[in-house]
């Protein structure tokens, strides 16, 4: 058994994994709140995206499981001596990624998909005098006995069997999704004649189907294709190249999903509490209330949002530098401060929502549903807790959703203004700052910041979309708007004329 | 309206103060002045003589809140939060831990922040509406879609990425730009040319989009049905009453955000190199130089509150539907 490690933002992190499914748990049993996620599942821009955030979950989650591997005894060591763990924390993700180009560290600098290393160096081989040359990479391409003649064949196998490995199980997940799809039709209330498998299939091709499974197949076939090559390439050589130390690119990229998860996800979280119950009181309270939760929410957006961050953060590292004995590992105390870091965005950031909340509090407080249980004696608290806090959730829901990939953008700022993340962590903020002046080397080492821009624009890309398919179906102001709505409906009325 | 506008600056005020307090505690109740002057002189083992001679020699050697020791209402003038605030709230910012002027910097500073941020805004947002009217003329088609399309992955793309592949397309490859650096005079221009070019684009998306839906949301009201039954043109309705309805807002918002200009932009100036107040305040942070972040903090909490007040004003000038009150 290894000796797992539960580092402070891992276990934030489940928490809000299971906070997620209680509440998807919830929306099954609420009709209302099935009606409005249908509406989003109709979207396919919102569902492919979903199809994309998914595969960046699996991947965080997966690297937030952290462990310390067990040793091999010594073989010289009483039978019934403690286990002896590894100091070094790893997580689940390498252990899966092990074998592949990922985790083997190379000298410098490699181009992707390279044999040989980016830099010359002085070569000394027995019976030749010395010179300079480009030496062999220690994993990526050492198998080619002649790279020069087998590379591109090479190359091409790897690709093309794990393009057709990825392909093959695209399909089966797809089948799988069409009998799960035709099933739940059986079981449905509707006409049995749609409960066939071919019936379904049908259905999702056409795009005729009430959740946009086209889409989700059609991504989800193109992620698996993607991924395929990507690790057909990864059995033999670093597909995005390797860093000033060494490190696999594309292994970098893969940590750096976790620390944007953390970043988008905990800070919204961090948000929330002081944003509800500020808003929710001064809107409802109004007088006196009112007048202190605004002035403390003008005074803290009258400090510019970076500098107070920057001093939050300041402070937080001379807390840390004086009391080192605190962090038994620097895993642990990068941890601590990526931890801290989203607490401080969370507190500094919550006076947006605060304010819609507000507003939205004082719009509902003169209701007549809330005036008549003021009526009926119900305390002030439960008047929040019942009847305003249910009716301003869409508003937090869309917020949330929203924030999240400005935070993601927003923490590559924060760490290139050196008040981010702590700078041995991966995240695609300190990518960017250490790919910044190997642009200007000649020639140019362009691939880290590729990677970080590819996976950074997929993330972002991903949430933007999934956030605006959650705010057409949960903000009544904006369902005007679709001209795809229009066209469902002129869809509809010639089907029924048909 | 007088009496209205003093209110608001007797609130801003109030506001300054909170302000003040904020960054106080932050800065010196949890990071003391002894932990400052260690991190100023630099290196773990400074002697106790070179901490207080620092602390001495910039006034930090007396209590925070506090003079147990003095009499009278010096109890509570000499002391680090009295001597260090008040003379803030005259706009006096005394010096720096490292011994030089902020004021006289600041004064220096302003001048290239604003001639890249000035024509960064009002080219940033001449280019939004204009895209954004585009979009509008041509809603329910296929360049409407793929304008939104490009929009947001517009925004979806970071900030730095546009600077770093800016820099390395308009100097690197073409050579038609310096890398960064700034002079005065005329060839000021040439300076700032490539970072104007990349806020702007920066900009665009995020702004094009908000700015299409006030558009949008403008169209679907009553008087513009009206005016097209009157048989005007759909430029005319576009040009003649959607938009000038739909710039209230974004006059607005656009005043609350111009004293903001002076504080510069943290990253582009930073990246190009620009003397302004935003590399100021890099420098700054990472030096650790507490006051010049404090007087920086200061600085643009006091413009953002005139922001507001200017805001609520040029809303009762343009729309005489809204009262003082």
């Amino acid at each position: 058994m290894p000796n797992f490690v539960f580092l402070w933002t891992d276990i934030a992190l489940f928490a809000l994994v299971s906070l997620v499914i209680f509440y998807a748990w919830y929306v099954r049993r609420s009709e209302t709140a099935r009606a409005t996620w249908a509406r989003v599942a109709r979207s396919p821009s919102a569902m492919g995206a979903a199809v994309v955030l998914l595969c960046f979950v699996l991947v965080g989650l997966l690297d937030s499981v952290h462990f310390q591997p067990q040793l091999p005894k010594a073989p010289d060591a009483p039978a019934n001596a403690p286990a002896v763990y590894s100091p070094q924390v790893v997580s689940l993700l390498d252990t899966l990624l092990a074998d592949t180009a990922l985790l083997h560290k190379e000298k410098t600098f490699s181009a992707p998909l390279s044999w040989l290393q980016f830099t010359k160096e002085t070569i000394l081989q027995e019976g030749v005098a010395p010179y300079r040359d480009f030496p062999r990479l220690d994993f990526g391409g050492a198998h080619l006995d002649d790279p020069e003649a087998q590379w591109l064949a090479d190359v091409s196998v790897r690709a093309g069997t794990g393009a057709g490995v990825g392909l093959l199980v695209g399909l089966l997940m797809s089948s799988l999704l069409v009998w799960l799809i035709a099933r739940a039709r059986r079981h449905g209330s509707s006409a049995s004649a749609s409960g066939s498998i071919t019936a379904a299939f049908m259905s999702v091709v056409k795009g005729e189907s009430e959740v946009a499974w086209r889409t989700v197949i059609l991504t989800l076939l193109a992620v698996c294709l993607l991924l395929g090559v990507t690790f057909g390439l990864a059995s033999g050589y670093h597909v995005m190249g390797t860093d000033r130390t060494g490190n696999d690119v594309l292994w970098q990229a893969l940590k750096s999903i976790r620390t944007a998860w953390v970043i988008g996800s905990l800070t919204t979280v961090a948000m929330l509490p002081p944003a509800i119950i500020f808003g929710l009181s001064a809107g409802y309270f109004k007088g006196w209330v009112d007048d202190v939760i605004q002035y403390i929410y003008t005074t803290l957006t009258a400090i510019p949002g970076v500098l107070l961050i920057a001093a939050a953060v300041l402070m937080m590292q001379v807390y840390i530098d004086t009391n080192p004995d605190l962090f038994p590992t620097a895993a642990q105390r990068a941890d601590l401060r990526l931890f801290l870091l989203c607490m401080i965005l969370g507190l500094t950031g919550w006076a947006g929502l605060c304010r819609l909340l507000r507003a939205e509090a004082l719009k509902l407080r003169e209701l007549e549903y809330v005036q008549a249980s003021r009526a009926f004696g119900v305390s002030h608290l439960k008047v929040i807790a019942r009847h305003l806090l249910p009716n301003v959730m869409h508003i937090v829901l869309i917020t949330v959703v929203l924030e999240f990939s400005g935070l993601v953008l927003y923490e590559a700022v924060l760490s290139y203004l050196g008040i981010g993340v702590d700078p041995t962590m991966n995240s695609f903020g300190t990518m960017i700052d250490k790919s910044r002046l190997e642009m200007s080397r000649d020639p140019m080492i362009w691939w880290n910041l590729l990677a970080a821009f590819v996976f950074m624009l997929s993330m972002v890309l991903a949430a933007n979309l999934f956030a605006d398919g959650v705010r057409d179906a949960f903000d009544p102001r904006s369902r005007g708007f679709r001209p795809t709505r229009r066209s469902r409906l002129l869809a509809l009325v010639k089907r029924g004329s048909a | 309206m007088t009496s209205y506008i003093l209110r608001r600056l007797m609130y801003g005020v109030l506001i300054l103060i909170g302000v003040n307090l904020v960054t106080f505690v932050l800065f010196f109740a949890v990071n003391t002045p002894d932990d400052m002057a260690r991190l100023a002189i630099g290196g773990q083992r400074v002697s106790v003589d070179a901490i207080d001679k620092w602390k001495v020699e910039r006034g930090y050697d007396k209590p925070l809140f506090i003079n147990g020791q003095a009499s009278g209402s010096q109890k509570l003038t000499d002391t680090i939060f009295y001597q260090r605030s008040v003379p803030l709230l005259r706009f006096d910012f005394g010096q720096s831990d490292a011994g030089r002027d902020i004021g006289w910097e600041i004064k220096n500073r302003m001048g290239p922040s604003l001639a890249l941020a000035i024509p960064s805004f009002a080219l940033g947002l001449f280019a939004s509406i204009s895209f954004a009217l585009l979009l509008v003329f041509f809603r329910t088609t296929r360049l409407d879609f793929w304008g939104v399309v490009l929009c947001v992955l517009l925004l979806s793309i970071s900030g730095l990425f546009y600077i770093i592949a800016g820099q390395w397309l308009f100097a690197k490859v073409l050579r038609l730009v310096p890398y960064s650096g700034f002079v005065g005079g005329l060839d000021m221009v040439k300076f700032l040319a490539l970072p104007v070019l990349v806020a702007v684009i920066s900009r665009l998306g995020a702004e094009s989009r908000f700015y299409r839906s006030l558009f949008l949301e403008e169209i679907s009201k009553d008087y513009v049905r009206t005016a097209r039954s009157k048989g005007l043109s759909e430029r005319v309705v576009l040009f003649k009453h959607v938009l000038r309805n739909a710039s209230l807002p974004i006059l607005t918002g656009a005043v609350s955000a111009l004293p903001l200009l002076f504080m510069g932009s943290l990253i582009a100036e930073s990246f190009f190199g620009i003397p302004g107040l935003g590399s100021y305040t890099i420098d700054a942070i990472n030096a650790q130089d507490f006051s010049i972040v404090r007087a920086m903090v200061f600085l643009g909490a006091s413009l953002y509150i005139v922001g507001l007040i200017m805001a609520d004003i040029s809303y009762t000038l343009v729309d005489p539907r809204v009262r003082f009150e």
